[in-house]
């Protein structure tokens, strides 16, 4: 068993998740290529929009998995800084937008 | 400038010990299947050629740059260059055989001294198609190369060139400091004479090789993301961009190796396996002849040492009856080969 709670090799044992329920794992991985086809976007603009979630959920496999498949793609480093841009904008505005959550309480309950 | 691995005495100048390493390891202890089993379940072992198409010739190993990736350990420290007599073995051969396109390779094909002659006789002869692998920059070399854009359209020479990505960084971090630029210079002097243009006959195509240790992306997007960029920014023009895989071997082996991406190179590789690139990968229509005149089922195996296995091993002996009867010789760099669309000289091959 690994030390660590995350270790690289077990990226590639990602398939395995079907061994323990195979129909649902199946239609996963099924659907889970489909999305990732060149369609109304680009299988490259997909994959932008993948490396910068996977940054947002801060997952390292995705992040490994969405390097390399830019590198692949031919996606530029400033396009891919770009995209973990974009999506720590939304991030850290999505935590910003509830200081006015914030705002109105402070309101409310003051005199 | 960088030293070619065989300069250096790198251990894997030698093609054996590359082989133990790719024979070794990994595939060894079964963790990856090996090529010989994975094509064995498909009926494709032994793996047998069809009818011959391209004479691939590698007129010698000299070239003007050291790129990081190159499986031939090419550069200006090679000195292992095609003979005048050689060529000529290879014009007798090229007038019996039924191959419809030569294809020369290097290193820089054009600084062997016997290049322009080599060409002009198989021109004469009327080899349907001449390829010249050229790496664009010898066009800049050096005054004596600049009229080589007036002398592949003498010859309607069909160039293919290298060219890494359309971004400068990533060019120079593979092929060495200032190639992008002279690059670029070289296709828009080939685009002057007509190359590369939309209803032309002069051919210029690129080669598209990833610089890392990742796996070519689809060969049609690619094409569409380089002609883009390439027009945009430098309104240069080409016909067809080929996608190919970095094999696992010298230089790029090396890299993999030194870089701790070997193992994680192999099982991107083995997992994009694809059996129905097996049928047409290029030593099926290809022998490939080296700088000596031996003779080897493709570029790669000429640089593991690896001849064909058949009674004739010489270009002085050629007998494509006897050639046809072979049994390819593989091993696990072949997986290079069958990745994703598969890979070939001439690109994906499915
Ligand atoms: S990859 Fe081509 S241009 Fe680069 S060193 Fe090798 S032969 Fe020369
Ligand atoms: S490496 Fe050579 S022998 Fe192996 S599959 Fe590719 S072309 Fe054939």
């Amino acid at each position: 068993m690994s030390k660590s709670y995350y270790d690289p090799a077990d990226l590639k044992k990602f398939g395995k998740i079907t061994e323990w329920s195979e129909e649902i794992g199946n239609k996963f991985f099924e659907y889970y290529g489909k999305v990732f086809e060149e369609g109304a976007l680009s299988a490259r603009e997909k994959s932008l929009i993948a490396l910068a979630v996977s940054h947002v959920v801060k997952c390292p496999y995705c992040i490994d998995a969405y390097t390399k498949d830019g590198l692949q793609k031919g996606i530029t480093k400033e396009e891919m800084m770009e995209a973990v841009h974009a999506g720590a904008a939304i991030e850290s505005g999505a935590t910003l937008v509830h200081g006015v959550q914030m705002m109105n309480k402070y309101d409310k309950l003051s005199m | 400038m960088k030293e070619s691995l065989h300069k250096r005495n790198n251990q894997l100048a030698n093609g054996k010990r590359q082989l133990e390493i790719l024979n070794n390891g990994i595939f060894a202890s079964g963790e990856l299947p090996k090529f010989a089993d994975k094509i064995a379940e498909i009926g494709h072992f032994p793996l047998r050629p069809k009818s011959l198409e391209v004479l691939q010739i590698n007129v010698g190993y000299m070239c003007n740059q050291v790129c990081a990736h190159c499986h031939v350990d090419a550069g200006p420290d090679r000195k292992e260059i095609m003979t005048k007599e050689t060529m000529q073995q290879c014009l007798d051969v090229i007038k019996k055989t039924g191959a419809h396109t030569l294809d020369l390779t290097g290193g820089a094909p054009e600084m062997n001294p016997n290049f322009r002659w080599f060409v002009e006789k198989a021109s004469r002869l009327g080899v349907k198609d001449i390829i010249v692998r050229s790496n664009l920059t010898i066009i800049r070399a050096n005054k004596k190369y600049y009229d080589l854009p007036d002398f592949f359209k003498e010859y309607n020479v069909h160039v293919v060139s290298s060219m890494p990505h359309w971004t400068r960084g990533k060019t120079d971090k593979q092929r060495g400091e200032g190639v992008f630029a002279k690059s670029i210079k070289a296709l828009e002097e080939l685009n002057e004479r007509g190359y590369g243009l939309p209803d032309s006959g002069l051919k210029l195509d690129l080669v598209y090789n990833p610089s890392g240790a990742f796996l070519p992306g689809d060969q049609s997007a690619m094409e569409k993301d380089f002609k883009k960029a390439l027009f945009e920014d430098f309104g240069i023009q080409f016909h067809d961009l080929f996608a190919i895989t970095n094999l696992p071997i010298s230089r790029f082996l090396d890299y993999l190796i030194v870089s701790e991406n070997y193992e994680d190179y192999m099982y991107a590789l083995v997992e994009a396996y694809n059996p129905a690139a097996v049928a047409n990968v290029m030593c099926t229509n290809t022998i490939s002849v080296g700088w000596d005149g031996w003779l080897y089922d493709c570029d790669f195996n000429q640089m593991l040492g690896l001849k064909v296995a058949s009674k004739v091993t010489h270009i002085s002996k050629y007998n494509e009856k006897l050639l046809n009867d072979r049994n390819i010789v593989i091993s696990q760099h072949c997986y290079g080969c069958t990745a994703g669309a598969g890979s070939s000289c001439q690109g994906t091959v499915t």
